[in-house]
This record gives structure tokens, sequence and C-alpha cells, in this order.
């Protein structure tokens, strides 16, 4: 495969044989997964099988301790040098993960700057952008996203809802071509989820991202994604479209998990 | 020989005052330097690479656990063994800075230790520098929940400012003991030596206060 027609085909995240661990305990295990291009993959599954780890290790948030990891045809972990692959420089992976925004559990606002300030921040001393056209660009988001009144407040004057609107708006302004949604609602008051997932609505359809999400709106991820992979003990379990998985699991695990979240809702 | 001779205490007032510029001066100056070593060793001592965190560590805990006076005297009389000469100010206020300097970086410590680990990793996620992060994201967070903390170490350099009377720098002390030995009284230049400097710490110490008041409401919108 070369360089200049293998792009096309490529996946835009790969994990190749990932392995993370912290001492002896394994959070992941020999992880193989592939998300094309445009794909929105959601990962789900009981707390502590892993599932937060893919996301914190493709943001760099996470080193890894096996394997490699691959964004738009590129390795993320690891850098060639001559004929091998060597752990990525500081640069590297500065470059690499200008690729990839994320949107937090719970928001991680910068709380002593405005809205709009959160969203111009990043644009203007990495990406260089003139300070007009990071705030024209800022303007946009938020209006996207519904907060066209609130440029100018700061994050404990929003509502858990609204932060997180304005995380999304955050991660977008730096025009990432992959973007991890970590529980996004999780951290929400019930009544505050809709709007935000009506603003991950709007980014599958306007927005030509790739999305991974962990998540446990199971209904949403039925609606929603185009596949759906389901974690147990590091490895995923079992994967599939979310109709098949939803409607007719084949693994006794993923059966069990979504009879115990259903039970819960 | 009454006990306090007010013609000759107004007599050395202006003296005196003109001494207390140079105090001013020095705490000022001393602590603009400790503000920002402090702030340096701070950050040099979160740095991942042993080598720049280990030997900053060092470098505090030594400066710590020495005597201000002999850093004085180090500074003054040694120095110029090695080719470095300094006027006595100049020494004096480099000394009260990184005397300073090591006590202020434990605030700073505190103050970085109590960023949540989100910023950090927003702070990733958005691809931004090291030099960025902590320039826009985290130091504004870090800093003002320790300005009191720092407001009492810029009381307590001031207060430790007649030590530069030991290499004759003409601040109020030196002043007052010359005032005293010309004169052979030195209840009146010395006692209000301590006047000045009762008044110039309570004056400061309101003032921090203040600023720990007003950031306290800024702090609601931030």
């Amino acid at each position: 495969m070369t360089e200049t027609n293998g792009a096309a085909s490529m996946p835009m995240v790969r994990f190749d044989n990932v392995t993370k661990s912290y001492g002896a305990l394994t959070v992941l295990d020999s992880l193989d997964l592939e998300v094309a291009a445009g794909e929105k993959v959601a990962i789900i599954g009981p707390s502590g099988s892993g599932k937060t780890t893919v996301l914190r290790m493709l943001m760099t948030l996470e080193t890894i301790n096996g394997g490699v990891i691959w964004v738009d045809g590129e390795p993320l972990t690891h850098m060639r040098s001559g004929d091998q692959m060597v752990p990525a420089s500081a640069s590297h992976l500065r470059r690499i993960r200008g690729k990839i925004g994320m949107v937090f559990q719970h928001f991680n606002l910068f709380p002593h700057m405005t809205a709009l300030r959160n969203c111009m921040e990043a644009p203007i001393t990495v990406l260089k952008l003139p300070k007009r056209e990071a705030e024209a660009r800022a303007r946009d988001l938020l209006a996207m996203v519904g907060l066209a009144e609130k440029f100018n407040h700061y994050p404990s004057q929003l509502s858990g809802g609204q932060q997180q609107r304005v995380a999304f708006a955050r991660a977008l302004a730096m025009r990432p071509k992959v973007m991890l949604l970590d529980e996004v609602t999780s951290a929400l008051d019930p009544e505050l989820v809709g709007e935000v997932l009506n603003v991950i609505r709007k980014l599958g359809t306007e927005h030509n991202l790739t999305l991974l999400m962990v998540t446990h709106q199971m209904g949403f991820a039925k609606e929603f994604a185009d596949r759906v992979c389901f974690f147990y003990g590091g490895k995923i379990c079992e994967e599939g479209p979310p109709k098949q998985l939803f409607s007719a699991p084949q693994n006794e695990r993923t059966r069990q998990f979504l009879s115990a979240v259903l039970e819960a809702t | 020989m009454e006990i306090w001779d007010w013609g000759y205490a107004f007599e050395i007032l202006p003296i005196l005052a003109r001494a207390s510029i140079i105090t001013v001066e020095a705490t000022i100056l001393g602590f603009a330097l400790a503000a920002t070593l402090g702030l340096l060793f701070a950050i040099l001592r979160m740095s991942r690479s042993p080598w720049i965190s280990v030997p900053t560590a060092g470098f505090v805990e030594f400066i710590r656990s020495t005597p201000l006076l002999i850093q004085i005297f180090f500074i003054f009389f040694v120095f110029p063994e090695f080719g470095v000469n300094l006027g006595a100010m100049t020494a004096g206020v480099l000394a009260l800075g990184l005397h300073y300097g090591t006590y202020c970086s434990e605030c700073y410590r505190a103050g970085l230790a109590n960023i949540p680990r989100g910023q950090w990793e927003a702070s990733t996620a958005l691809n931004l520098s090291g030099f960025h992060t902590f320039r826009d994201v985290i130091i504004p967070q870090a800093i003002p929940p320790v300005i009191p903390a720092l407001g009492n170490y810029f009381v307590a350099l001031f207060k430790e400012t007649p030590l530069l009377s030991a290499i004759a720098v003409l601040e109020l002390m030196q002043t007052a003991k010359i005032l005293g030995s010309e004169n052979f009284r030195y209840t009146e230049p010395i006692t209000l030596v301590g006047l000045f400097f009762l008044v110039f710490s309570l004056v400061s110490a309101a003032g921090i206060r203040r600023l720990e008041y007003y950031l306290s409401l800024r702090g609601g919108n931030a």
C-alpha cells in the first residue's frame, strides 16, 4: 500500500494490538479496533471495562504499554525513524493530536474565561488564527449549539447542559477530524440531557466527523451510532450495528449487561 | 536626661523618612524578584524530568534551610571572590528575593497542585503547548487563591529588611544605628523605626485583605 492511494481506504482510527496496564492490572488487552472516516461508534460496557481508557489513549491522556494507535493513516503513539517505529516525540504527538478533539464528562471548561474566550483560546494560540477570525468562528459555533445569548457568560453562570454545549463548541473550534465524547451526558441532570444529545445529532448530520463516544444512553446509541462496541474486561466482547446488538445480542455477557441497563431505566 | 526627647525625635524624623524610601524600595524590588523566582522554582519543580525537578528541589530546600543573613553576607562578601561585584543594595535585594522566592515557591506549588486534573486534560485535548497551558489556563487559576499567603511573605520580607544594615545599606535600621551612635541616643531612632515598621505592616495587611476580598468577588464570576 502506497502513501498516496492508501489514505482513502485507510481507517480514520486504528488500534493495532494495543495494551494498557497499570502494574498488574490489565485495563485493555490486545485491542484491535478500526473506525472508518465519518463513522459513528458507540462504546458501551460496565464500569472498569476499559471503555473510557480507549478514548483517553487516543487523546494521548494515557500512554500505552503495547501496540500502535493510528490516526488518519499516521501512527499517533509512534513515528517512523528509518525503517523502525519509535515512540512518538512530543512534537509528533502534538501534530497528530491536532486531528482529535474531546468532550469530557465534567466539561472541564476554563472557569476564568467566558464562553467565547473558552472557544477562542486554542484557535488563537495553537492554530495561530487572527483574533477576529477566531472570534467569528467561536460565535458561529456557540450559535450552532444554541448559546448565541451566552457569549460573555462565565462557566459558573451556565447550567450543566449549557456548559457541555460550550465544551462542544470549544472542541469543534479546532476543526478536528475525530471527536471523542466521554460520557458527555453522565454528569447532567436528566432534563438537560436532551439539549446535549441534540448537539451530537447535529454533529452527525452537519459535520463530517468521525465520532467515538462512550455512553450510557442506550436509546441514543441505538438511534445514532453506526456501530456499537460492547467492552468487557478490557476487550471488545461483541460489536455490530446497533439494531443487531441491542435486539439480538450473541454474547451472554452482552445480554446480561443490556438487561441490567434496561432494568435500571 | 529624660527618656524621650521630642526635639531630637523631630530633628531625625526627616532623615529616617528618607531612609524609609530605601527600605520600601528594597521590599518592593525584593518581593518582585521573590514572586517571580518563586513561580519559576514551583514550575521547574513540577517538571517531569528529574534532571530539572530534583536540582530545583535541592536548591529550594538549601536556600530555605540556611539563614538569610548568611546569604546576604555570602552574596556581598563571597561573590566578589568569584569576580561578581554587586553593590550593597543589589546584593541585598538579590538575597531577599532569592530567600523569599523559595518560600513563595511553596505557595505557588500549593496553588498549582489544586488545579483539577481536568484543566490539564482539556488543555492537552485542545493541543495547547506547555507554555500556553501554564500562561493562559493554569497560572491564572493558581495564583488568586495563594495571594493571601504571598501577601504574608511580602510583610515578612519587609520586616527582614533591617538585615541589610549588616552590609551597610542605608535603609531605616542602618540610618537609625548611625544616628544613634552619632548622638549617643538610640531610644528615639530605634523606636521611630519600630513604629514605622508597625504602621507599614498594618497598612500592607489591610491592603492584602482588600485584595483578597476583591479576588473573592471576582472568583464568584470566574
